[in-house]
């Protein structure tokens, strides 16, 4: 029998299995940041020992660091002890630092790729759930805690045991104005936002396979919101393609042999999953949240659930879920006014991303009453959208570019979104309070959230662009 | 912190919500520490409290109901998804708890929280509703969660059920031992399974 992709990873990695337990599984690459690594060093310094491989670890500062005036110290006292700690422990323990003011800066999510240090066949870990981005070169990357961190940085393993494994293949051309946002958000509003619990993903299929490395990202940046343990999706010419020439790239000979590598790692057409599920791609519209959680989506021209649609025990979730975003079941969606547009994130801040924004705003103006952040996922995104000119259709639109960080994604900073607002976001979650108390936030796609930019409410993209001005992707 | 973990006998708290995300059970304001202690006193801060003000209690959250008391927090399907943030389980570990039971755990929430001998004990959907049917007609009701036998019972009806836990982390818990401890035992393992692999 034929063994999928992520078997295949899998067996590389473990170190052994404890009889009737967990595995001791190798990690290759461990990225850490501000926010859930401190205690884990401070556990090491405990134990009194150092990182067993500091080569294989890379540090950058993003979750809580300030998006305007980077180059001043940082306001808030106690995000700057965060920031301040990191740097003193990449210090002692010999860990390569992209820190605030570093051209390399940036998301975790983004830099890694971006550095090409994210490969495909290899494991990757970083305290922070979205590691599950990284998938989209084909590793297994997941996201883990604090006493995980610390155990890596100890001695590069974590006791794992192996998930179940599901294929979600998607099929068929997408639709004009359809972008991979809307096709992670389609498959959430079908399986929930538990849908892929205890499950490894691949996504596949015609669909996928037409995707650039950004949108491949954005999709597996999500599976956590299904819950899975990672996603990932088999490499291909895209994806080498990706990889080549970038900084931390294999080259000559080395480059070679790792591609021959590469080469190998899809799942074999004899290969068993848990679970497949097939999905078409015809049947995707643009897509907005309604709800707290990510997997209660509805095409921007559907509408809320009304009562009736709901299953019984879910009333009690979907009510409250309603009360605090402050619509009716069985509204439409469409023509909901917007206060705030959030363009970021590492499911979304690359620059991919913000030359899809910037196609559709150039030489439009943002609506009076709304007030757009648009946050580069990395510094290198930032220096590339100035030299693309990308910031100055952002200006001439109204629009503010910001720098480099998590930002609105999860409010650490001081970029929050008012209680009782509405936001338009291009991030992952739409969990209570999670742009700030009593924020209210609509997931979207970049295109989406342009639109919405544009005029001030919800909308539907197929109906305002003229057949070559978007690009699917 | 208590880190054994063998049989806990206790009355529970209930949380009849799905989807609890960790979100919600650690708002990320609260992130900004660099110790693991104090967490448990922003544990649901946003819906124990009117407008974040420690003076307005919101008298219909459970945990906020003086009937309700105990080491054992009951909640419903898809508990602790969202982020990894261990954040959330040293939240709930602080705020008193060492047990919590639901019909269905996030992976990383669970991983979470075994790691902080928290003890995540996963029951089906029928059994959870008698938990809270019966600590909601009587709080007083005690629940018996013994580790040693993989049962969880509802000590005045006798009404139990088995639940999973894999021989590993068993002993771990009863033992009060961290994976940690065991990687850095074999760290001469892991160095020889370096020379063979290729990153
Ligand atoms: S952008 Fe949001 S989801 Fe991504 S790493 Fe930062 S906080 Fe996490």
């Amino acid at each position: 029998m034929g063994q999928t992709l992520f078997e295949k990873i899998w067996d590389k990695h473990v170190v052994k299995t404890i009889d009737g337990g967990p595995s001791v599984f190798y990690i290759d690459t461990h990225f850490i940041h501000e926010v859930t690594s401190p205690q884990a060093f401070a556990g090491l310094n405990k134990r009194g020992i150092k990182v067993f491989r500091p080569q294989q670890v890379v540090a950058t500062a993003d979750h809580n660091v300030p998006t305007l005036n980077q180059h001043l110290p940082i306001k808030e006292e106690l995000s700057r002890l965060q920031v301040e700690a990191l740097k003193k422990n990449c210090a002692e323990h010999g860990i390569e630092l992209y820190g605030l003011g570093h051209p390399f800066q940036g998301i975790v999510h983004v830099i890694g790729p971006e550095l090409g240090i994210t490969q495909p066949g290899m494991t990757i870990v970083c305290g922070d759930s979205h590691t599950s981005t990284h998938g989209a070169f084909g590793n297994i990357a997941f996201g883990i805690g604090t006493s995980e961190v610390e155990m890596v940085l100890a001695t590069q393993c974590l006791m794992q045991s192996k998930p179940k494994l599901m294929r979600i293949s998607i099929d068929g051309k997408l639709n004009k104005g359809v972008v991979s946002k809307d096709i992670v958000l389609y498959i959430l509003s079908q399986i929930t936002a538990s849908g892929a619990t205890g499950y490894a993903v691949e996504f596949a299929g015609s669909a996928i396979r037409s995707l650039s490395m950004e949108a491949r990202m954005t999709i597996c940046n999500m599976s956590i919101e299904m819950g899975a343990r990672c996603g990932m999706i088999a490499p291909d010419e895209i994806t080498f393609g990706y990889i080549k020439g970038r900084k931390f790239a294999p080259a000559g000979a080395e480059w070679d042999k790792k591609l021959a590598y590469w080469k190998t790692l899809y799942s074999d057409a004899d290969a068993v999953f848990d679970k497949e599920i097939n999905i078409k791609a015809e049947d995707i519209e643009p897509m907005i949240t309604y709800g707290t959680n990510p997997g209660m989506g509805i095409g921007v021209s559907g509408h809320v659930p009304a009562l009736n649609e709901v299953d019984e025990k879910e009333k009690p979730s979907f009510e409250k879920s309603l009360a605090y975003m402050g619509l009716q079941p069985g509204a439409n969606i469409k023509g909901k006014k917007v206060d705030y547009v959030f363009i970021g994130s590492c499911t979304n801040s690359r620059i991919e991303d913000l030359r899809m924004v910037a196609g559709f705003v150039k030489g439009k103006h943002k609506a009076d009453d709304v007030e757009v952040w648009i946050v580069p996922g990395s510094k290198q995104v930032e220096k590339q959208a100035i030299e693309e000119g990308i910031d100055k259709i952002f200006a001439a639109a109204g629009f503010i570019l910001r720098q480099p960080g998590c930002s609105a994604c999860l409010g650490m900073n001081e970029d929050k979104i008012p209680a009782g607002k509405y936001c338009i976001s291009t991030s992952n979650r739409n969990f209570e309070g999670r742009q700030g108390p009593n924020a209210r936030t609509f997931l979207a796609s970049p295109l989406t959230a342009a639109l919405a930019a544009i005029t001030g409410e919800v909308g539907d993209i197929r109906e305002y662009y003229s057949k070559s001005e978007l690009v699917n992707n | 912190m208590s880190k054994q973990i063998s049989i806990i006998r206790s009355t529970a708290v209930p949380l009849n919500m799905e989807n609890v995300d960790t979100d919600q059970i650690i708002p990320a304001r609260f992130l900004k520490a660099t110790s693991r202690e104090g967490f448990g006193k922003n544990l649901f801060r946003d819906w124990r409290y009117e407008n974040d003000d420690e003076t307005k209690p919101k008298r219909d959250f459970s945990l906020n109901k003086p009937a309700y008391r105990g080491s054992i927090l009951v909640a419903a399907k898809n508990f602790g998804c969202g982020s990894s943030r261990e954040h959330a389980a040293w939240a709930i570990k602080d705020g008193g708890f060492d047990v919590v039971v639901s019909s269905f755990f996030a992976d990383i929430f669970k991983n979470n929280a075994l790691n902080n001998f928290l003890l995540p004990v996963t029951v089906s959907e029928d059994f959870l509703q008698k938990l809270f049917a019966a600590i909601e007609q009587n709080p007083a009701t005690e629940i018996e969660v013994n580790l040693p036998e993989q049962y969880i019972s509802i000590v005045s009806s006798g009404e139990k059920e088995s639940f999973d836990i894999n021989n590993y982390k068993k002993t771990c818990l009863l033992n009060g031992y961290d994976d940690i401890d065991y990687l850095l035992s074999i760290k001469e393992e892991i160095s020889n399974y370096e020379k063979e692999h290729v990153i």
